[in-house]
């Protein structure tokens, strides 16, 4: 049972790769990245995890001393959010390019490289 | 090459691939236990300088150089889909916009979340390192919190609300402000980055030296950057090419 979540993560990202291999329109295609792409949150975060343990923020119920889940994977975790964030804005700029010189948004109709 | 056999190469990379997966998943930590070496290290590292929030610490202090990589890619992205998206030279930017006015209930949700948000995004910036939250989710909070004026009223009310260039620049401000206590730090204690300030009191809002200053520096670049992409966007909508006709009866080019 102890490898479940890792399952799950990498499932995340065999589906989503399958999706964008099967993909008929191209913002399909950016949807299926950002599935494939919550795949390595949940692996991250995963990692990071310990039974039992509270989030790294310490306050009155925290003290410093207390055994928490790993701050680092999730401030990775962070970076992950926003860099996955940014890329499927700019995949998105491209679709609509693509659509607007070329009509289509069917990878497989594309077979013109235009600027 | 033809969708059979296309399924046929995915079948197999799918399935060598989540095999691979499997093997590398039996030798890993036992999920949930108490075996976590990078914690035991950022912990006393975010304790010493008085940051109560752990994460807050590690993205801007204890990794500072990888956040302003962040922050970099972020900035790129943002310039590249103004490139992307700016009008072609057969293409022009009409304000018309339909006559479909929002619910009354949708417009009072919206009035009524817009202080609201503004609120609380400004308060996650704010006590970004003694709460869980930072400059990227306030930032994100109060992008979205302006776009609640679309939500709730029209998108001209939305660009008068927004004045492009001040975002413009305050992203551009926001980055140079990262970059700078970067070097703020390198003149005071000799290295890139370096937290020169003092640390406070843990748990207080005056505490944690540089970071809460690094949270407001992102929270302008990511707010500012969030409106001026999302801006780009609604853009599209208003965009017609030439050749369309006047309401993008779109014809195949």
């Amino acid at each position: 049972m102890s490898i479940y979540a890792y399952v799950v993560a990498g499932a995340l990202v065999l589906l989503g790769g399958i999706g964008i291999a099967r993909s008929r329109d191209l913002v399909h295609t950016v949807v299926c990245l950002s599935v494939a792409q919550s795949g390595t949150y949940v692996l991250l975060l995963a990692i990071g995890y310990q039974n039992g343990a509270p989030a790294p923020v310490f306050g009155s119920t925290t003290k410093p001393t207390t055994n928490v889940v790993d701050p680092v994977v999730q401030a990775l975790n962070l970076t992950d959010i926003v860099v996955s964030a940014t890329v499927t804005a700019l995949l998105l700029a491209l679709a609509i390019r693509v659509a607007r010189t070329h009509g289509t948004v069917d990878p497989d109709q594309l077979t013109s490289l235009e600027g | 090459m033809s969708r059979p056999l296309r399924w046929c190469v995915l079948g197999v990379g799918v399935a060598g691939v989540g095999l691979v997966m499997v093997l590398a998943f039996l030798r890993m930590p036992a999920f949930g236990s108490s075996y976590h070496p990078y914690r035991d290290a950022a912990v006393p590292a975010a304790v010493a300088h008085g940051t109560a929030n752990v994460v807050g610490s590690v993205t801007f202090d204890q990794r500072g150089i990888d956040t302003l990589g962040e922050e970099a890619i972020f900035f790129g992205s943002v310039l590249a889909v103004s490139v992307l998206l700016r009008p072609a030279d057969d293409e022009e930017v009409r304000s018309e916009e339909g006559s479909l006015a929002p619910l009354q209930s949708t417009r009072l949700f919206g009035y009524l979340l817009l202080p609201l948000t503004l609120l609380v995004g400004l308060d996650i910036v704010a006590h970004g390192h003694v709460t869980p939250g930072g400059g990227f989710q306030g930032g994100i909070m109060l992008a979205t919190a302006l776009h609640l004026v679309y939500v709730a009223g029209r998108y001209r009310s939305l660009e008068q609300l927004r004045p492009m260039p001040l975002f413009d620049s305050g992203e551009a401000a926001g980055v140079a402000a990262f970059a700078a206590l970067g070097f703020a730090g390198m003149a005071a204690a000799g290295s890139f980055l370096a937290n020169f300030l003092p640390k406070g009191t843990f748990g207080q809002l005056f505490s944690a030296g540089t970071v809460p200053l690094f949270n407001v520096a992102v929270g302008l670049a990511v707010g500012s950057g969030g409106i001026v992409m999302l801006g780009k966007f609604f853009e599209q909508v208003f965009t017609v090419s030439q050749d369309e006709g006047r309401h993008g009866e779109s014809t195949a080019s």
